[in-house]
């Protein structure tokens, strides 16, 4: 009897996955929904090719090193709660920056992101 | 002259609970099993801190490689089929979440066109899944 149950432990212990699917939540826009926000609400911030971070703002540039982004929109964000990070990254940005980027946000407390479509 | 005898020390492990135990986790390891329901790519997904678990009943995984394929329940599917699927699977069960399990050198481009159409299907609630980061 013992052998039989050991035999189906072995079984399940090797078929068991504590495997759980964890990971960055996001709520995207419904397509038909454009809303108009002040530009002063928008923080946009840009990821180039090359992994490089920066905020646009004023028609220009500013870049910020990834170390310093979080402290950055935690500054902005107590400035203004009503902001909203717009997240735009080019086409070829690699997708691990996107989420690094993102997990910053998400810890500096940004709740209202949104990804803007890359151009084409 | 009468020596003392040594006592005999009965070395031996109490064998009968054995079953006991081994039915205890037996029990635990069938309740906890879950099989692999698909294999997926092998993707090296990216790491963050700022997580959320998800119940598994309500998830449905999209696999990106970093050569830019793309992968659901096992299948490779071209980009423009991807909402086809998606759409049929939010009818069986509304409440779902699309898990995106991207490898972390996979292009953007790849990811943000993959995001539009599930806009366009409507399956708005995505989850970019990650492993945990160790933080120092």
């Amino acid at each position: 009897m013992a052998d039989i149950a050991f035999l189906l432990i072995v079984f399940f212990l090797v078929t068991t996955t504590m495997y759980q699917d964890k990971g960055l939540s996001l709520h995207l826009p419904p397509i038909a929904e454009t809303k108009e926000v002040p530009s002063k609400n928008i923080c946009n911030i840009w990821i180039a090719k090359g992994d490089k971070i920066a905020f646009y703002e004023n028609q220009s540039l500013t870049p910020v090193a990834f170390v310093d982004l979080r402290a950055n929109v935690v500054g902005r964000l107590a400035a203004n709660d009503k902001l909203i990070v717009s997240l735009k990254a080019e086409r070829g940005a690699t997708y691990k920056r996107f989420v690094d980027v993102l997990d910053e946000l998400k810890l500096a407390g940004a709740t209202r992101i949104s990804i803007a479509n890359p151009e084409q | 002259m009468q020596f003392t005898r040594k006592a005999k020390v009965v070395t031996s492990v109490p064998t009968a609970s054995m079953a006991d135990i081994a039915f205890l986790l037996l029990v635990f390891f069938m309740v906890s099993t879950v099989f692999v329901r698909f294999r997926g790519l092998p993707v090296d997904m990216p790491t963050a801190l700022e997580i959320e678990k998800l119940n598994r009943r309500h998830v449905t995984s999209i696999w990106i490689d970093g050569q830019g394929a793309i992968n659901i329940d096992d299948q490779n599917i071209a980009l423009d089929q991807v909402g086809k699927i998606i759409h049929s699977k939010l009818t069986v069960n509304p409440r779902m979440v699309i898990s995106i399990k991207s490898d972390g050198e996979a292009q953007f481009g790849l990811v943000s066109d993959l995001l539009q159409e599930l806009r366009k299907v409507d399956a708005l609630r995505v989850n970019f899944s990650t492993r945990r980061e160790m933080e120092e």
